[in-house]
């Protein structure tokens, strides 16, 4: 079965990224594929390269970076709720004139389409939020 | 596009304490491109999103309210509306913004998009969609 | 085909259980995870919610999140089920959607 994933809020403040996280895990070792893991509103936070949480903790960012290179994942970041929040890839912050991107390895900056579309092809749509 | 789906965006909370109603009202704009069979929920606080009147001039945020009149222009003409969620907010239909789409098999007469269910019937609804987005 | 809910909130602050609880159709599933796993201790204010979500259909809770907040089996309202991860996929592949109650 294909699922999708959204995922509505950032790492640590809420756990429903970790729970995104693991679920999407999870399904990946049960033989289903995931059609994309969308980030919105403050999920966009969970795509920043520039977190250092402390040594005894997990790290969402890596965690996701790392689930996304070894099975191919389509992590995509909505733009528009990126941009509020400060995330840019080298190409967005060159548009808006910044002098630096912070977007994550493994993720892809796109539109709100990228959820709807994914919410078309996939057989289950899955939220994780607060 | 090959199938439709049925979409349901549904609205629990109240607008411009959190971001949640001004970014779910971006998707369902965008969404409108896509001609899925669109309805919006309204329950809870999210009958809030709905009602007349919001000047937000002096809390300075932007008022994204009138953005829902324009719905009916993407074909987003089904606004549920839950009427214990109102009843418990001591709200009825009427406190709401009209909300109207033009039916063109009808000579493009205005219609109310605003559709007032039960709690019940707001289940049942759910229980049709293929998609449900939760903001 | 049924509907899987997940609620991710504790009853004690917030309604999306009741919420959730009111909008069950026949044979729908309810799936406590994160702080909705609070829900699913026996003898609090909430019990009467998930007995009516147990009367409509199965009701289960995320263990590892029961496991993180100190509720064991035995604490458990009856009827209500341990899953792990692998249980949350098969819930969502189970029923036709799924609605988060956020």
């Amino acid at each position: 079965m294909q699922l999708a994933i959204v995922v509505n809020e950032g790492p640590y403040t809420h756990q429903a990224s970790d729970t995104a996280y693991h679920f999407t895990k999870a399904a990946l070792e049960k033989g289903h594929g995931i059609t994309r893991v969308f980030f919105y509103h403050d999920g966009v936070n969970n795509g920043t390269r520039l977190t250092v949480p402390p040594q005894d903790d997990r790290n969402l960012q890596k965690l996701w970076s790392e689930l996304g290179e070894k099975h191919g994942l389509d992590l995509v970041v909505c733009i528009a709720a990126a941009q509020r929040r400060g995330i840019l890839d080298a190409d967005e912050a060159r548009r808006h004139g910044k002098d630096a991107s912070n977007l994550a390895p493994g993720f892809r900056i796109s539109g709100l389409g990228q959820l709807i579309e994914a919410g078309i092809e996939a057989d289950r749509l899955v939220v994780f939020g607060d | 596009m090959a199938q439709k789906k049925k979409f349901l965006y549904v609205n629990r909370k109240a607008p411009y304490g959190t971001i949640y109603a001004l970014e779910a009202l971006e998707v369902v704009l965008i969404g409108a491109a896509f001609e899925q069979d669109v309805s919006l929920a309204f329950l809870d606080d999210g009958v809030f999103q709905l009602m007349a009147g919001q000047d937000t001039a002096a809390a300075s945020m932007k008022n994204f309210s009138r953005t829902f009149k324009a719905l009916g222009d993407y074909d987003v003409r089904k606004f549920y509306v839950e009427r214990e969620s109102l009843a418990e907010r001591g709200l009825t239909v009427e406190d709401l913004m009209p909300i109207t789409y033009e039916d063109e098999a009808e000579d493009y007469a205005e219609k109310p998009s605003i559709i007032p269910v039960s709690r019940a019937e707001m289940a049942a609804l759910i229980a049709q969609q293929d998609v449900v987005l939760s903001f | 085909m049924s509907t899987l809910h997940t609620v991710n909130k504790t009853p004690f602050e917030r309604n999306a259980l009741q919420s959730c609880v009111g909008h069950l159709s026949p044979g729908d599933a309810l799936l406590m995870i994160e702080d909705g796993v609070v829900g699913a201790r026996k003898g609090s204010s909430a019990t009467a919610m998930v007995q009516a979500a147990l009367a409509s259909g199965g009701v289960y809770a995320l263990a590892s999140d029961l496991d993180a907040r100190g509720i064991r089996p035995e604490d458990m309202i009856e009827g209500i089920q341990r899953v792990d991860y692998g249980g949350f996929v098969d819930l969502v592949a189970q029923h036709a959607r799924t609605v988060a109650w956020l």
